[in-house]
């Protein structure tokens, strides 16, 4: 039987090229793998094999010809014995479009989430104090305890017992198979965690500092946040990346940057950013049993605060709800992270000013609770968002967007963005102190929302 | 080449002759079938053909074991027939359709299958050695005496991260079998030119881990290597490199015009190195077939490409609904 040979598509953007050279002629006998012709794409000058064996029956397209159109019959290949006559009018079209779907537009993204107001623990439950590292420490413990394939790996999590004591014991009840010690070499032993994930395991991977992972962020992104979507669900990564992120103190500019919107961008990653112990067991011990890869973004100035933690068998705070801190009318200000430390003194400056602010701790970042933000802006009117980070392409300026589209009618004052001063962070103590987001820099911003 | 040449005969039975046949062929008719589609317009975007490295796969795939693990770069196609994928839902990722193994969502470069233990397909170059390395510290935390095949080129032989990769492979004894595919060309940058080293598996030496290389053109000498790597991993004595000396025919991708090397060395290994037409030499000098048995084979391989073509394109284009699906578990 007769076959076309179409001019092939040579490169991912070529439309039409210049079918350059025959190396056959009519009458030839080609098998499979022999070049029939050249041809010149957009790109380059390419040889272009025969699939099939066969005679070359008729060249439809002369050598030299410009602008030949992908897919057009170019020459006739026929069988033994076959005679070429005028099968090239008989022959039918040569491919069949792509069959397209029923539907010609695109499907809307999801909802926003319902804002839940359930309390995160039940009324009447007992509290203790807890600092921030030790309740992470005990959130890792129970989820270990309860689940064999939980494991904890990173650079002295082991012996050392953690660079900021984060993982103190756990080498000592869990043993040296569960708590992994690891070269300093975070792309690697973040890929290892990523292929161990998919082979079954639930892997804590700690990075002694964000600032670090970003030799890792390859693997973070495109092996752990990708590979559930482009194998079709068949696998993916129910792993936790964590460690503390942003600014310390006089550490310099490659040991304090804010990395949350940075990785919020990317789907498939959850990211969470707690401020309080209460909220670093409860998202942690979530993290640990999610079936994604989440991003755990911890603060080396919070470890040592203490805060308020039920005491509760199996306390956990699910993702995507915020807590609101305190409630006002005047304004609303939305942080996460230690912007709530800065966040919630300029709450208690301003009331002494007769303002009432209501402070929202995102909490994670995603998915994030718009949901709690809009519903606060359409009583106050006013938005104040609060960060580490650096101002261009920041959490805030994307909260901002949601709150602009939609709930842009509610607002009585442009939202303003409190952020990081766009530097990097100076070693010395004052000009550190100067690129940091402050307290004077929220009440100044509420004051300015406010038109006092 | 500097690979080691097999000199004893070889001990295999005319059915496992006849199986690697078949599935070197499979490959290759696969892959010219791909490229012709390719060249139509159905296959979008990049596509890097294995034609010439069939006996790569193969070979290891002989040597392993229901359950063992393997993960390769983004020249996958191979790897995936090889393990049994099936070539209709391979051709149709292909063409990025419903009936792709991902749903047409991975393309070329991204395809999976938990039911055949292949954890992809990667597009970043190197990227799946520590992931690999990471599946068989799964295996060992679990216990299970499974191994994982880490398919990488020689190009992806000087990335940091195989090193970092290998010390923690070595210091953990992962059952790890490191398989470099060397095909001799980084994309069109000849191994001469991009590394220091002309045999690659010498550089597992500084981390304690043994090594060889092999003939990647005999499917019975990669098989025979690689049953010694599976022994070595299983026995609980960590990573194993292959260095498995390979020839890619064709560029790339389907945009390289292979200008860095001549015709005359691809023709040169064709006709006289060439993994299938060995095999084939094989069955007819040992009288294991005959000339017809083999065209019958050709013809039943042909047939089997040629459905999974008609599948790739007449599969539908994935539901609009898919665009929003798979990205949370």
């Amino acid at each position: 039987m007769a076959i076309e040979i179409l001019m092939p598509a040579l490169s991912p953007t070529m439309e039409e090229g210049t079918l350059a050279k025959w190396l056959v002629k009519e009458g030839d006998t080609v098998s499979s793998g022999d070049i029939l012709a050249e041809i010149e794409t957009d790109k380059a000058t390419m040889e272009f094999e025969a699939v099939d064996e066969g005679i070359v029956g008729k060249i439809l397209i002369a050598e030299g010809t410009e602008g030949v159109k992908v897919n057009t019959a170019i020459a006739i290949m026929v069988e033994e014995g076959e005679e070429v006559g005028d099968l090239a009018a008989a022959l039918a079209p040569a491919t069949a479009p792509a069959p397209t779907s029923a539907a010609p537009t695109v499907a809307a993204a999801p909802a926003a989430p319902q804002v839940d107001l359930t309390p995160d623990w039940p009324e009447g439950t007992s509290m203790k104090q807890q600092t921030v590292r030790e309740a992470l420490r005990d959130a890792m413990a129970e989820e270990m305890r309860g689940d064999e394939d939980v494991y904890l790996m990173g650079e002295e999590v082991a012996e050392y017992q953690g660079a900021y004591k984060v993982s103190q014991g756990l080498l000592d009840e869990f043993g040296s198979k569960r708590v992994i010690d690891t070269p300093i070499t975070e792309h690697g032993f973040a890929g290892i965690a990523v292929g161990a994930a998919f082979g079954g395991l639930k892997p804590i991977v700690e990075f002694m500092t964000f600032n670090f992972a970003m030799q890792a962020i390859d693997h973070i992104i495109n092996s752990a946040a990708k590979t559930l979507y482009m194998s079709g669900g068949q696998m993916g990564a129910p792993m936790v990346f964590r460690g503390p992120n942003g600014a310390a103190a006089r550490v310099g500019a490659q040991h304090s940057q804010d990395y949350a919107a940075w990785y919020m961008q990317i789907p498939g990653l959850k990211v969470a950013m707690p401020y309080s112990a209460s909220d670093a067991k409860g998202l942690l011990k979530s993290a640990i049993r999610d079936p994604n890869p989440v991003i755990f973004l911890e603060n080396e100035i919070l470890y040592g605060r203490s805060f308020d933690v039920p005491a509760m068998d199996d306390f956990t705070v699910p993702f995507g709800k915020a807590r609101i801190w305190r409630e006002g009318a005047d304004v609303t200000i939305v942080s996460f992270g230690i912007g709530m430390q800065y966040a919630l003194e300029a709450a208690d400056k301003l009331a002494e000013d007769g303002v009432s602010a209501e402070v929202i701790d995102l909490r994670t970042l995603r998915p994030m609770d718009t949901g709690s933000i809009i519903k606060s802006v359409m009583k106050t009117n006013r938005l104040v968002t609060v960060e580490e980070g650096w101002p261009q392409g920041s959490v805030g300026s994307y909260i901002s967007s949601v709150v602009m589209q939609e709930a842009f009618d509610y607002l009585d004052a442009p939202v303003i963005n409190c952020t990081g001063k766009d530097v990097p962070m100076p070693y010395a103590a004052n000009l550190e102190k100067l690129a940091l987001v402050t307290t004077d820099d929220v009440i100044a911003a509420v004051k300015q929302v406010t038109y006092r | 080449m500097a690979a080691r040449k097999s000199t004893k005969k070889p001990n295999v039975s005319a059915e496992e002759l006849t199986t690697y046949y078949r599935e070197m062929l499979l490959i290759r008719r696969f892959e010219e079938k791909a490229g012709q589609l390719y060249g139509m317009g159905l296959i979008g975007g990049f596509c890097h053909l294995y034609i010439g490295q069939e006996a790569v796969v193969v070979g290891l795939e002989a040597a392993a074991e229901e359950g063992d693990k393997r993960i390769t770069s983004y020249r996958d196609h191979g790897h995936m027939l090889a393990c049994g994928m099936d070539a209709g839902g391979v051709m149709a990722e292909l063409t990025g359709r419903e009936g792709g193994l991902s749903k047409g969502k991975g393309g070329s470069m991204h395809m999976f299958s938990k039911e055949k233990h292949f954890y992809g397909g990667h597009g970043i170059v190197g990227a799946q050695v520590p992931l690999g390395a990471g599946l068989a510290f799964a295996d060992k935390y679990k216990g299970n005496g499974r191994v994982t095949f880490t398919y990488f080129g020689d190009g992806a032989a000087n990335q940091g991260q195989v090193y970092e990769a290998f010390n923690m492979a070595a210091i953990w004894d992962l059952p790890v079998i490191f398989v470099i595919e060397n095909n001799q060309y980084a994309m069109g940058t000849a191994q001469s030119r991009s590394t220091s080293t002309p045999d690659i598996f010498t550089r597992g030496e500084a981390f304690g881990i043994p090594g060889e290389a092999v003939d990647g053109m005999s499917v019975l000498a990669v098989k025979e290597a690689g049953e010694k790597a599976v022994a070595h991993c299983r026995s609980g004595k960590g990573p194993y490199i292959l260095e498995i000396k390979t020839y890619r025919y064709r560029g790339h991708s389907m945009s390289d015009p292979a200008k860095y090397r001549t015709r005359e060395e691809v023709q040169k290994m064709r006709e006289e190195r060439d993994p299938i037409e060995q095999v084939r030499e094989l069955l007819l000098t040992g009288k294991h077939a005959t000339e017809d048995d083999l065209k019958a084979i050709d013809k039943e391989i042909k047939d089997v490409v040629n459905a999974a073509a008609d599948f790739a394109k007449e599969s539908p284009v994935p539901h609009i609904d898919e665009l929003w699906t798979d990205i949370y578990a």
